[in-house]
């Protein structure tokens, strides 16, 4: 076979990727050969899982870009598929089409009627290419504010999962008004009369992410990044090439960690051990927690008061000098 | 040195424009009497090309003679991701401080228009490409907010080309959030929001308080869109339609309302002013 397999793991990953296979081959020996090697196995699963800590543990910027990107990594129907029960989706923005690239959809949180928006990347080939890889035309934000207005009309919390590498670039995009729809969508989502919730679960890539964004609690995985930019776009800005993207990626300050310091995002969603990619139904534990206590403390705030939130919390991000009023 | 300061000049001046009295429009490639041009709001007399002017100038154009009164000018930008490309931030923003004499890229304030009284801002296309980090969102929310509290219009010309100023980051892009939350406020207080997309408008600005305005007005030839005309080239690997992203594309695509020639501007604003008045509620 000529053809080479795309590998699905990343370089930095290699060691932990080794010593699993060894764990396998073990363990299918001791099967087949019927002796116990137990104790052998069982020192190994301790090695690879402190490999795995000590290799999460450090990861640079660039390395968790590209872990947001795994080609394994959950992706929204995942998330609707292991976090809720009940899923309904909904299409279409009533005005030009349905955009694959955001998917919609009523469903139940443990019990909790809920609404559901978010980006869709697409695994297979072909899925991906239905899906736009995620950058949503502005019939996709349509189609989200027309699902979230729905949501408001009958009091459905609205959650939202962001994963998108930017709103599409493209010439029908522009046509049919990418900012226009994604400046109404910021706009209504910030007035929005029922609780919001974003997780970034993989890329949050600019405007196109923020379209679906607006929250009063904004939370990101432990491996997703969120960007003003993508670090190739600003590589190719600052040196003019799209190849020094690891540096772009390490000046942006994207990563949760970051985010998290600048107070930009609210929480960090844990991921298993070993990145979210390794394990699904982990990972979905994870974001049904986090969602589950988070919505319920909105459980009887005024939706007055908690549109004043969401405008107040907006209100304070932003880092600037002002030199204090003198008083005359 | 002389003959060579000739022969300089002999080589060079098919492409460099001469100073002094005359100019060449990059709109017809004429030479253009320069105080012509100045004369007509700097407008070409040949070919209606309308160049980029500062926040001051713009100031000085719509609003009445005197009665601005800038506010928030105090504020000034930090560089919370010590960000460094080529040139350090803080060095980049020095830079656009000389060349346009601006703190930073926007300017606002309360004004008048043809005596009617309002919320007045711009963003200056020299200064960074116009684009939005901290300080460009705090001033245009604030402004925003002095709207509602003084119930005025707000009026909003932009020359936000660089969108959201990737130099700060993440914080640039809340910005988007922030300026449009506060747009929301003012939509809910009845009051008319007019903006004014001049070139180049782009980005993250477009995607955000450039696009939502209750009247869109462009100024004509103007840039005006969400993605950079390269990055959509590189990803449909086509060429552009002519005049793409240009103000009479929008317009021709349902997006904007009008355009209006630059030495139109202030007297169509007023007649909007004077047709959109708040109202009062009727279901108090």
């Amino acid at each position: 076979m000529a053809q080479t397999v795309p590998k699905n793991y990343l370089d930095f990953e290699k060691p932990i990727i080794e010593l699993e296979k060894m764990i396998e081959e073990l363990e299918t020996f001791s099967v087949t050969t019927e002796t116990d090697l137990s104790s052998q196995i069982g020192e190994l699963r301790e090695r690879c899982d402190s490999l795995k800590k000590d290799i999460f543990s450090k990861l640079t910027a660039w390395q968790r870009v590209q872990l947001a990107r795994h080609p394994n990594r959950p992706l929204t129907p995942d998330y609707i598929e292991f976090v809720f029960n009940d899923f309904l989706e909904l299409h279409g923005d009533r005005r030009f089409g349905d955009d694959k690239a955001v998917v919609t959809g009523l469903a139940r949180l443990n019990g909790r009627r809920v609404m559901v928006v978010g980006h869709c990347k697409g695994r297979a080939v072909r899925e991906k290419m239905a899906c736009n890889f995620g950058m949503a035309h502005p019939e996709g934000y349509r189609k989200a504010l027309h699902k979230m207005c729905l949501a408001e009309k009958f009091r459905l919390p609205v959650i939202t999962f962001v994963d998108t590498p930017g709103a599409y670039p493209g010439v029908g995009a522009e046509e049919r008004g990418q900012a226009h729809a994604i400046a109404e969508n910021i706009r209504e989502m910030s007035r929005l009369r029922v609780p919001i919730v974003t997780i970034v679960i993989g890329e949050g890539g600019s405007g196109g992410a923020l379209g679906i964004g607006v929250a009063d609690r904004l939370a990101i995985m432990e491996n997703a990044y969120y960007s003003v930019i993508s670090p190739e776009g600003c590589a190719s800005i600052l040196w003019k090439t799209s190849e020094r993207a690891e540096d772009a990626a390490n000046t942006l300050k994207l990563t949760a960690q970051d985010l998290k310091e600048f107070g930009i995002v609210d929480d960090i969603v844990p991921e298993p051990l070993g990145g979210a990619h390794r394990d699904h139904i982990g990972a979905a534990r994870s974001v049904r927690a986090y969602l589950e206590s988070t919505l319920a403390e909105f459980d009887g705030v005024p939706c007055g008061e908690l549109v004043d939130r969401r405008y107040e919390r907006l209100k304070s991000v932003g880092k600037y000098l002002e030199p204090a009023v003198v008083s005359t | 040195m002389v003959w060579k300061r000739i022969k300089k000049f002999a080589f060079s001046r098919k492409k460099s424009v001469p100073e002094g009295l005359w100019m060449r429009c990059p709109g017809c490639e004429k030479m253009v009497y320069k105080k012509m041009v100045e004369e007509g709001q700097m407008v070409c007399p040949e070919c209606n090309f309308h160049f980029e002017i500062g926040a001051r100038e713009r100031v000085s154009l719509i609003v009445d003679e005197g009665k601005f009164e800038e506010l928030f000018s105090d504020l000034e930008s930090v560089d919370p991701l010590h960000f460094s490309g080529k040139k350090a931030y803080k060095d980049r923003l020095s830079v656009a401080q000389e060349v346009t004499g601006l703190k930073e890229a926007c300017i606002i304030g309360r004004g008048e228009i043809e005596g009617k009284p309002v919320v007045f801002g711009v963003t200056d296309s020299k200064f960074m490409r116009g684009s939005m980090g901290s300080v460009v969102g705090e001033k245009i929310t604030r402004g925003i907010e002095t709207a509602v509290q003084d119930d005025r219009p707000f009026v909003f010309v932009s020359g936000s080309g660089g969108g959201a100023r990737m130099d700060e980051g993440m914080f640039s892009l809340i910005q988007m959030a922030k300026t449009s939350a506060a747009l929301a406020r003012l939509h809910e207080t009845g009051l008319v929001y007019i903006t004014v997309l001049t070139h180049p408008t782009m980005g993250g600005a477009m995607a955000s308080f450039a696009a939502l305005g209750d009247l869109l007005i462009a100024e004509p030839g103007a840039h005006i869109g969400f993605a950079g005309p390269r990055v959509i080239k590189e990803t449909v690997g086509k060429d552009l339609p002519a005049g793409f992203q240009k103000s009479e594309f929008l317009l021709e695509h349902g997006l904007i309302d009008m355009i209006v020639n630059r030495p139109e501007l202030k007297a169509t604003i007023a007649r909007l002013l004077d047709y959109l008045q708040k109202q009062p509620d009727e279901s108090a």
